[in-house]
């Protein structure tokens, strides 16, 4: 087990480093000029140089690349071209939103998926059975920001209980930051957990066929003592796999659901970031998500080994 | 194993299932309507008609218009057409680059290719088709174009995944030993053997990452990355209609049903032709 680990952690690090060389090589590759688009189109080149040797935009790629990640190493990512605020303290802020989005809506996702999943399967044959089937079906088609537009639409526009966007810190009003985060959290949890319902309900048959839980039923354990018992646990190792792509999914899928409900999360940063040419900025956002979908596949595939025996 | 082989006294294959049929009846409606909008529309798209303000459903607009005073139901019609295009485009792309990345990696198991293949692969799963198109966006500005590609490259590991899958078990079947013993070569291998085999799983594939395609599409588009007006398009729909949520919810209402009518039918339809393809095939899962 230590040497797989160590294995899989060496990945990581050289995944992580190939990939902080594809983002930067791809915003090298930019044609504007930074200290040009800050200075406008009336800027004397004197000025423009000034700029550029300011913003170290004058030396040569391989010398900006080992200086900007560097500094990641230490959670430095630059300081702005267009706002002159150093980007890592936004950052974190922003990462800060984003991950409670995402852990909420996870939660949520496995709350109904597991439940509902496992009945589905044990109930295969009877009408509530194939309708939960059907329906997991239908929330697999829909968004997460259409899902939020309709919560939104329900809650909102009709029912008028919750408020149909914004954030508020929770240190400054705790139950209005759980009030503005529950729309968010139901539109990545339904939808995520549409998707996650299939997989517990596959996986749950999957092993409702298995000879030892027929054996376990032999040896005098009820249906779902022994599903309890010698089922769920087998059945979790693909769910598992399928846990952590939807949760880099649902990372992604934040950034989208933040748009919806206007909350200042990663995702706001970055897509402000590209509205107003911040470059360094949008780079640095990149890497972070990036980073994070690695470092997510790095967990899924060590949680695999650590359930599954067999692997090991 | 697979391929035309007859499977006690039965042809492979299965009877049509209700999932195909179901899954091809919406997708049939989604091209039936991008297909007639070449012709007809009830209105122009993107006609804007100050008179018809968020006029009401009826009278020549079954669905009512925009704040534009635009169709909806020609927009929709047209934004068929856009999904679409923006799919066939993103999988074809995928496929294309997927495909022979996957069969070489599966032909070549241990070799340092495969490897230098799957871990690249590896890499560019990190790389969603979201924050592919906000920087291709970022550096080329956004657009149909920006948004196929991302998508198209971001499904290019899902396709190679698969296709690997598939062929390392066609590599192990006595005909393809046969075909080795005989003296043929890789490549010959590759396209007689390993293609004609792998062919219904990719198929399942494509419709799987067809869906996902869409529900990228109208993120995109809803986040302002995606198509450019005036070309309609679904995710634009849903994103103009959200600031009038309070006063005309039904203009959220038609495209949100448009996307979820067309993903659902994909998946449907790549359930359904997994089934009907080949029973066998359910040990391949498609990936997203």
């Amino acid at each position: 087990m230590t040497t797989y680990l160590l294995k899989r952690l060496a990945v990581l690090l050289a995944s992580t480093a190939v990939a902080a060389v594809a983002v930067f090589a791809f915003m090298a590759l930019l044609p504007g000029d930074p200290a040009e688009i800050a200075l406008g189109v009336n800027a004397t080149p004197e000025a423009v140089a000034e700029l550029r040797r300011q913003f170290g935009t004058d030396r040569p790629p391989v010398a900006q690349f080992l200086d900007w990640s560097g500094g990641l190493v230490s959670g430095d990512f630059g300081t702005s071209y267009v706002t002159g605020a150093p980007i890592g303290p936004q950052i974190a802020e922003r990462l800060g939103v984003t991950v409670v989005l995402v852990l909420g809506g996870m939660v949520l996702a496995l709350a109904l998926a597991v439940p509902l999943g496992t009945f589905a399967a044990v109930r295969h044959r009877d009408p509530l059975g194939v309708a939960i089937s059907a329906a997991s079906q239908v929330g697999i088609a829909i968004p997460a920001f259409l899902a939020g537009i309709l919560l939104v639409f329900v809650f909102a526009v009709r029912a008028q209980v919750l408020p149909s966007g914004g954030y508020v810190p929770i240190t400054e009003d705790p139950g209005e930051w759980l009030r503005g985060l529950l729309l968010p959290w139901l539109s990545l949890g339904l939808v995520q957990g549409a998707v996650l319902t299939r997989y517990v309900r596959s996986a749950v048959l999957d092993v409702m066929r298995e000879d030892y839980l027929r054996t376990a039923r032999a040896k005098g354990r009820g249906a779902a003592g022994a599903l309890w018992r010698h089922g769920l646990r087998n059945a979790s190792v693909p769910v598992v796999t399928v846990l952590g792509l939807q949760l880099a999914t649902l990372l992604i899928g934040a950034v989208v659901v933040e748009r919806v409900f206007v909350i200042p999360g990663l995702g706001d940063l970055l897509l402000n970031g590209v509205a107003q040419r911040d470059l360094l900025l949008v780079q640095g956002v990149v890497m972070v998500l990036v980073a994070a979908v690695l470092l997510i596949n790095f967990v899924v595939d060590v949680a695999y080994h650590l359930l599954d025996p067999r692997l090991r | 194993m697979k391929g035309g082989q007859v499977k006690g006294g039965r042809t492979r294959g299965g009877r049509l299932n209700a999932g195909l049929l179901a899954g091809g009846t919406l997708v049939g409606l989604v091209v039936l309507a991008a297909l007639v909008s070449f012709f007809w529309t009830p209105h122009d798209p993107t006609l804007v008609d100050a008179a018809g303000k968020l006029r009401e459903p009826g009278g020549g607009y079954p669905l009512g218009a925009d704040k534009f005073g635009r169709d909806t139901f020609s927009q929709l019609m047209v934004g068929a057409r856009t999904t679409l295009y923006v799919g066939v485009v993103a999988v074809g792309i995928a496929a294309l680059a997927g495909v022979p990345l996957g069969v070489v990696a599966g032909m070549t198991p241990r070799g340092w290719l495969s490897e230098l293949i799957m871990r690249v692969n590896d890499l560019v799963f990190a790389f969603p088709a979201l924050l592919l198109a906000v920087m291709l966006g970022a550096v080329y500005g956004p657009g149909t174009l920006t948004a196929m590609i991302a998508i198209g490259v971001a499904t290019v590991p899902a396709f190679a995944r698969v296709a690997r899958a598939a062929t390392l078990q066609v590599m192990v079947t006595d005909y393809v030993l046969a075909a080795r013993a005989a003296g043929r070569g890789r490549p010959a291998i590759a396209v007689r053997h390993v293609l004609p085999n792998i062919g219904s799983v990719l198929i399942v594939q494509a419709s799987v990452s067809f869906a996902i395609a869409i529900l990228a599409e109208a993120a995109l588009s809803f986040l302002g990355f995606g198509t450019r007006p005036p070309t309609p398009s679904w995710g634009r729909m849903l994103q103009e209609s959200q600031e009038l949520l309070f006063s005309t919810p039904r203009l959220a209402l038609w495209p949100g049903i448009a996307v979820a009518v067309a993903v659902l039918g994909f998946n449907l339809l790549g359930d359904g032709l997994r089934d009907y393809l080949d029973p066998k095939l359910r040990r391949i899962r498609a990936e997203g």
